[in-house]
């Protein structure tokens, strides 16, 4: 089997897996229990927060656990809404949003609140002279992602922020993180952000944890109430193996960060370059350089449709994603790579290659060869 | 005193020197589809059929029943000795456990009986009286009660309120066996429906182009036939793997008889598939006129390509009435989830409505039909649905 689906999720780590099996069985207590028991799971969320928190370069206290990327930007954008939507009912995002950033707006505009989302160019950065003149008194909230989870697009943080904490102070800066954590470099301090979420199964940890860092000079209302836990952001008996699992899966990225990223980066480039070279008509949709993350790879292989491609791959072992869902109702459309302008022979032949540390260069030969093939036998049926 | 289920027959009950024959295959598969039940006892007594179940297995044993065909009515009742005093205690216990907003009733008597000393008119009557008696917010209403109160007298009583409507129809094996062509779609799985209601035991067959569609629209079909199971009992089906066919009609024939020509190949494919398996008959989910392969030259040229009897009883249906028993059979949600095949690849953008069968035959002397159809049901893969 060759894994080229590392954005979808990735397999957890040997490490994580048996650091989980022994906490299923052995802290099993209730971290909000007064016994010992209890007690000694409090301790495990404390020590997995800190690895984290350390990871991040942010304080203990501002990070909360969740049950992954999507509960996290409800959550931050949700809690920062209904405290500010007082002071003002305008938002700012971007039109290559996840859904669940981007279903949390169409929600908002419902209830009657102006969004702007900024467009792209063609390689996906979204132009900061429009956040720029976008921004005004009454906007309460700006959500960006760090990175793009369809073409692997770097945003500049850094600058955005600059950008909007000039223009407005008050308004709060949201980052979906959850392709950027533990992959692409941030900080967030730096950056001004005020907060950003991340994801335990991106990062070789289990599913159903993520995590939601906030800046400590905020103090936000829950979306959820209950028994207070998570310093009463986040009720609910905390997902102890969870948080045990993604612990253990960043203190080992921690470790690995700057190792397994060189590898990645040294595997995409020579993937690409050696497709370029062995298959024609191609379409990169992916930077090489630093400004994309070295993890995602996202190339049209024009005339022939990613869904067919994905399924010749996945008879060879190979499992790789379309970023179109492969419809003749046209209506499921990636809306990332139409924002960055491509048209539909483009977008229909779209394959997302997303890498990992446990990939190695003999699978990426493999996969071109099984490609070239493929593309050309669904090419003899398209173009007949 | 017990409580029971009582189903009724519909057709079966007027097929004469066959009726017996029908009634066992009846209580086969009512025995089939309550099983796992806890099921005590099952009796015939004078045109009806009898269950005893404890009590709290009722609703799962009604909502199984409701799906056998050949029922008319289901009914739960109590059963008493064939005295008047038995009769008014079950007659009260039925109307006290259903007293929810009804104000009026009626007593209908049927005395199979003859050597009961009371007359039905009588029975009703007296019990009618009682029920007044007993219930004081009770009215009687002869053309339009709220409420029936029926009481058979046979070998026993039987007291009950309530009929709850079966499909009707014959019972699943009284007809002969037919091959199924079951897509994605609403119609096919509805056209199975329909023919196994008239008694015939289905199989079905499922064509694909994998990799060109997905795994995930197989598992769809699986799950249509797994719902259509619910009404017809186990269903034995065959996935074929069309791809190579396609490929070659793509490479060879003009492109506006692409459906036309897949539609003649997915026949003789079930052709020999019912054959081999011994079925008597093939059946479409086709409604004239629906899309351009429906046209009535479309069905003409594709029944040309097959001998065994094709039934396609939606033929007459408009899609509205498709959708609504789609619907009521609990198939329409999963027909509708999005696993568009991507056979759109395929698909003509102006599909010929009139073909000629002589053009259609001329077009398939340039492909190799008879290896064409082997080699795709050589990879045929078989999967029994239940």
């Amino acid at each position: 089997m060759i894994y080229l689906d590392n954005c979808s999720t990735t397999r957890p780590r040997e490490e994580v897996a048996t650091v989980i099996a022994k906490s299923l069985l052995e802290d099993f207590g209730n971290p909000s229990s007064l016994h010992r028991l209890g007690i000694r799971a409090e301790k495990k969320i404390k020590e997995a927060r800190a690895i984290i928190s350390n990871f991040l370069n942010v304080e203990d206290r501002e990070i909360y656990f969740t049950s992954g990327g999507t509960e996290s930007n409800n959550l931050a954008i949700q809690s920062f809404v209904r405290k500010l939507s007082k002071k003002g009912m305008h938002i700012i995002t971007t039109k290559i949003e996840h859904p669940s950033v981007l279903n949390t707006m169409k929600f908002y505009e419902k209830q009657g609140f102006e969004i702007t989302y900024l467009d792209v160019d063609d390689k996906g950065y979204i132009s900061l002279s429009q956040l720029e003149n976008s921004m005004r008194d009454d906007t309460i909230l700006v959500a960006v992602m760090h990175v793009n989870n369809e073409i692997g697009i770097v945003e500049p943080i850094m600058e955005i922020g600059r950008i909007i904490k000039d223009k407005n102070p008050n308004t709060i800066f949201h980052v979906d993180g959850i392709q950027g954590f533990g992959k692409v470099d941030i900080e967030l301090k730096l950056g001004k952000v005020d907060s950003y979420s991340f994801s335990g199964h991106k990062v070789h940890g289990p599913k159903g944890i993520g995590g939601l860092f906030i800046d400590r000079k905020h103090d936000i209302e829950p979306v959820i109430f209950g028994g207070n836990q998570e310093r009463g952001i986040r009720s609910g008996t905390e997902n102890l193996t969870g948080i045990i699992g993604f612990g253990e899966a960043v203190r080992l990225a921690t470790e690995n960060y700057v190792k397994e990223r060189e590898h990645v980066k040294e595997l995409k480039s020579y993937f690409a370059d050696k497709i370029k070279a062995e298959i024609k008509d191609i379409r990169l949709n992916s930077r090489l350089d630093d400004k994309s993350s070295p993890y995602i790879l996202n190339i049209s292989f024009l005339d022939t449709r990613g869904e067919v491609l994905l399924h010749y791959l996945e008879e060879n072992g190979i499992y790789v994603s379309t970023s179109s869902a492969c419809s003749s109702r046209g209506t499921e459309k990636s809306h990332v790579l139409k924002s960055i302008g491509l048209g539909n022979r483009e977008i229909e032949g779209a394959i997302r290659f997303c890498f990992s540390y446990e990939n190695v260069k003999e699978e990426m030969d493999y996969t071109v060869e099984k490609l070239k093939a493929s593309v050309s036998e669904i090419r003899q049926i398209i173009l007949r | 005193m017990k409580e029971l289920i009582s189903v009724s027959f519909g057709e079966i009950a007027l097929k004469g020197l066959n009726r017996r024959y029908f009634e066992d295959q009846l209580i086969k598969n009512i025995r089939r589809a309550i099983k796992d039940l806890n099921i005590e006892r099952i009796y015939k007594e004078q045109g009806k059929v009898y269950i005893e179940a404890p009590k709290p297995n009722f609703p799962k044993i009604i909502s199984r029943l409701k799906k056998v065909f050949g029922l008319v009515n289901i009914s739960p009742c109590i059963r008493v000795d064939k005295t008047m005093e038995a009769i008014e205690e079950a007659s009260i216990k039925a109307i006290t456990s259903k007293d929810d907003g009804i104000r009026t009733f009626k007593v209908q008597t049927n005395r199979a009986d003859k050597n009961f000393p009371i007359k039905s008119p009588e029975v009703s009557r007296i019990m009618g009286g009682i029920v007044l008696n007993k219930f004081s917010d009770l009215k009687v209403d002869v053309h339009n009660p709220d409420m029936y109160l029926y009481i058979d007298i046979k070998q026993n009583a039987y007291v009950y309120t309530e009929k709850i409507r079966g499909y009707g129809g014959l019972p699943i094996g009284t007809n002969g066996k037919a091959l199924l062509l079951l897509s994605g779609g609403i119609d096919s799985p509805v056209a199975g429906f329909m023919m196994a209601k008239r008694g015939v035991e289905i199989s079905a067959v499922h064509y694909h182009s994998y990799p060109f569609t997905s795994e995930r629209s197989e598992e769809k079909v699986k799950e249509l036939a797994g719902i259509l199971s619910r009404y017809t009992g186990k269903i034995k089906m065959y996935s074929v793997n069309i791809l190579e066919i396609q490929k070659q009609i793509n490479l060879k024939c003009k492109e506006n008889e692409m459906t036309i020509l897949s539609r003649r190949f997915m026949m003789r494919l079930a052709e020999k598939i019912a054959e081999k398996e011994g079925l008597n008959g093939l059946i479409t989910g086709e409604s004239l006129g629906q899309v351009a392969s429906q046209t009535i030259e479309g069905i003409g040229v594709t029944n040309a390509s097959v001998k065994l009897p094709v039934f396609r009883p939606l033929i007459g249906f408009d899609k509205v009435d498709i959708v609504h028993i789609a619907k009521d059979i609990e198939t329409y949600e999963t027909s509708i989830l999005p696993f568009e095949d991507c056979c759109t690849v395929f698909l003509p953008k102006h599909p010929v409505t009139k073909p000629k069968l002589e053009d259609i035959l001329k077009s398939e002397e340039l492909l190799d039909v008879e290896y064409l159809v082997d080699e795709a049901l050589e990879n045929m893969k078989v999967t029994v649905i239940e």
